[in-house]
């Protein structure tokens, strides 16, 4: 199979990935040291630091809502059923036999169906949750003066927030074995930071798959 | 490329500045010079100089012979004429909280108790008198120069043979009626002189006389106060420090017609967390007063904690840093004899740990506290209520709950004691210990308590037994320079925290729900096992592919 480069991660992209990538990372360490797991930076600067990376983390946040909703990328990430029993059924047995992945990445279908509902899942529950949690956390002294004083309780809050922290750390781990499965040991990681992807050539991408549905709909009428 | 990288540089300063914008209080802090806090109080301290419109040396009311105590009282009445009346309504003479009720009288010459010599038996308990106000209790006039005579304890402390001013007059009084020793009376009158001219507000000597000495010794009763406190350093307490500020006792110990602010048994020294900012006439006495209720730099995580946690609590890491404090008494093992003899043993810091007349005791240095809910008012126990002796008894105990507004997080030294008490009627005994008929000097316990009961006035079954007991002081003195104040992670830790032992609410880094660590590190284990597996499945299978 002759394979080909695409540009696949834009500039913004690929900073919003990182930067990401390095607040959860920060967020989970001196998250479970503010927790009591362990002693690392010590609590004070632990705390410092938590909210920090917090607060910038929820200020990123804006930033990629703002570029996906401006660039549409946003439906890159619409759930779908097409071939999700497939791409699972792949991960779970294809992969060990050698078998070719079902859905191949595009310009147009950056991410598989297992991957949109996984990422949708995050973007849409996780981590506002995440960051709702975290917020009023670091809120916790203005309760009384919003008036939420009777509605939250610090402790259900924390546990919450826990709960989600270590979901999000089971994540990270899946995610980052995952880079490993592409055509490449790393093959996905150098994909993230060059932008550029290495893919089949000729690759068939469903029109199911593809952001620009609708203008695909269009061309096609067209062309009948 | 190059552009490109200086996009990507431009971006992440983008980010870095949001960052920064959204945390005022990291990226601010280093501009700021001083706290707000440090700012107030510096600026309600300002004007420090204290001015006087009379020098006492050229009165001629003083300009006399004194045989007695009372003689100067009377001399200081002549100009300070209202001033024996209003200090008689005073606790400093009564002995009896204002407030209290009734039948069961709170206060030293009432029914309350302490587990150090437990009782004044009304006052009859002569011994605990050398601390009372008056020349001769409550029977004799004021003694205006114990809080007012500047030079007092210089002037007495140094001579051998008189350590305070009621016995320099005894010995005056015997010197004067021998002829032969005319010189040495003279002498005496002269330092009686030095003492009664040179007048001012209460130092922290002044105050100390009594205050540090409470319980019968230097360090016994309050950890946060003993002799180390007239000139104290300002490591030991940044207020009163002499390298510090300097403070006098009653620069934050207002006064009122020689009311003193303070509190007073189950009265708060104030009822209100106000500052001078919202009441530029409310008595200094809080922390708050003069810093505010937010004196930290603006943003800092302390300034969320004072809605629920005292200053004192972060501010008075421990205790008794430079002279030992006592922290227990156990009354039951007084009266062992060595050859026939009541003796004494001396232990650490130089204290005893053994008196026959006593019992045996515990002191200590750099205490940390021990922490509860405070609104300010503590309940004393009296020789009228009934206890349960089958547990220990709080003797003297912290007011406050979690819920309550108006508590906070307090640091208290607890005093252990073993003390006696009724086994019929169930409650605890005031035992007679100075004198002739003392405890002290028969070692007899029926004796010393039947003296005592009845000059409380409270019925004694004649069947005692000791029970366990704690008394609680609030920690108020002592403050440390901020570089010593308590670090977050003393209280924020899984174990052996400063407030492990308070419980029912949640704190950060302390509490931690088991079956949620135990379920999420299960979840994580799982997912490590679980892409372990499925890595080492796809190398087997693809190595089968090869072959």
């Amino acid at each position: 199979m002759k394979m080909v480069k695409i540009y696949l991660y834009t500039r913004f992209e690929r900073l919003w990935h990182w930067l990401q990538a390095v607040m959860i990372f920060m967020l989970i360490i001196t998250g479970f040291e503010t927790h009591g797991a362990y002693t690392l930076f010590g609590f004070q600067q632990a705390v410092e630091l938590h909210n920090l990376f917090g607060i910038s983390w929820i200020i990123l946040i804006i930033f990629i809502g703002f570029w996906l909703l401006t660039t549409g990328e946003w439906k890159q990430y619409i759930p779908t059923t097409q071939k999700l029993i497939a791409v699972a059924k792949y991960y779970m047995a294809g992969i060990f036999k050698g078998e070719d992945h079902p859905v191949h990445k595009s310009k147009d279908a950056k991410h598989n169906p297992l991957q949109r509902l996984t990422y949708m899942g995050l973007a849409a529950t996780l981590l506002p949750f995440q960051m709702a949690t975290g917020f009023l956390y670091w809120s916790y002294n203005d309760w009384s003066d919003w008036g939420l004083n009777g509605f939250l309780d610090l402790e259900i809050l924390a546990m919450i927030h826990i709960i989600c922290a270590f979901v999000l750390v089971s994540f990270v781990l899946v995610h980052i074995y995952m880079t490993t499965t592409g055509h490449s040991l790393t093959s996905h990681v150098r994909a993230m930071f060059s932008g550029w992807e290495e893919v089949p050539e000729g690759t068939h991408v469903g029109k199911w798959e593809t952001k620009k549905i609708i203008e695909y709909r269009v061309v096609e009428e067209k062309v009948e | 490329m190059k552009m490109r990288l200086k996009r990507f540089f431009y971006l992440l300063m983008l980010f870095a500045l949001g960052a920064m914008l959204a945390m005022p209080g990291l990226s601010g802090a280093k501009e700021e010079e001083q706290a707000p806090g440090r700012k107030l109080a510096r600026q309600a301290i300002k004007d420090r100089k204290i001015w006087n419109t009379t020098d006492h040396t050229k009165h001629e009311a003083l300009r006399q012979n004194f045989k007695s105590g009372d003689e100067v009282t009377r001399a200081c009445l002549t100009c300070h004429s209202e001033a024996e009346e209003q200090f008689k309504m005073t606790i400093h003479w009564t002995w009896i909280d204002p407030n209290s009720a009734k039948d069961t009288i709170t206060g030293k010459a009432g029914h309350s108790l302490n587990n150090f010599c437990i009782s004044a038996n009304k006052m009859k308990d002569k011994g605990c008198n050398s601390c009372h106000t008056g020349w001769n209790g409550k029977n004799e006039g004021v003694n205006c120069l114990v809080c007012h005579s500047q030079k007092l304890s210089t002037l007495f402390n140094s001579n051998a043979d008189f350590d305070n001013i009621k016995e320099a007059f005894a010995t005056y009084k015997d010197f004067a009626e021998d002829p032969d020793a005319k010189e040495m009376a003279d002498e005496i009158q002269t330092t009686i002189h030095q003492a009664v001219t040179d007048i001012g507000r209460p130092t922290r000597k002044n105050c100390g006389s009594c205050h540090f000495y409470g319980g019968g010794g230097d360090g016994v009763k309050h950890g946060d106060l003993d002799s180390s406190m007239t000139k104290p350093s300002k490591s030991l307490d940044v207020h009163m420090g002499l390298d510090g500020q300097n403070f006098q006792c009653t620069r934050c110990h207002t006064t009122k017609l020689h009311n003193i602010a303070g509190r007073i048994y189950a009265t708060p020294a104030s009822m209100h967390r106000k500052s001078l900012i919202e009441d530029d006439l409310t008595p200094k006495i809080m922390c708050e007063s003069c810093h505010s209720d937010k004196p930290h730099k603006s943003g800092s995580k302390p300034n969320d904690h004072t809605d629920k946690v005292a200053c004192q609590s972060c501010h008075i890491p421990e205790f008794a840093r430079a002279n030992p404090t006592k922290m227990s008494w156990d009354w039951s093992k007084a009266g062992k004899l060595k050859d026939g003899k009541p003796y004494k043993v001396k232990g650490d810091f130089g204290k005893h740990n053994y008196l026959s007349i006593k019992g045996e005791m515990r002191w200590d240095k750099h205490v940390k506290p021990e922490y509860f809910w405070f609104n300010g008012s503590i309940i004393t126990l009296t020789a009228k209520d009934i206890i349960d002796p089958t547990q220990s008894v709080p003797v003297g105990k912290p007011v406050g709950a979690k819920d309550d507004p108006d508590s906070r997080i307090f640091p208290f030294k607890i005093h252990r004691g073993k003390q006696p008490y009724d086994k019929v009627n169930n409650t605890l005994l005031t035992p007679h210990l100075s004198g002739k008929k003392g405890y002290w000097a028969t070692l007899d316990w029926n004796k010393a308590l039947s003296l005592g009961m009845k000059e409380t006035g409270v019925p004694f079954s004649g069947e005692f037994d000791f029970v366990e007991t704690t008394y609680a002081f609030p920690t108020t003195h002592m403050v440390a320079p901020r570089e010593a104040t308590v670090k977050c992670s003393e209280c924020h830790t899984r174990s052996d925290g400063r407030l492990a032992q308070l419980t029912g609410f949640y704190m950060p880094g302390r509490d931690c729900n088991d079956w949620l660590a135990k379920g999420g590190l299960l979840l994580v284990i799982g997912s490590l096992v679980g892409v372990f597996f499925h890595g080492v499945g796809r190398i087997i299978s693809r190595k089968k592919k090869e072959v």
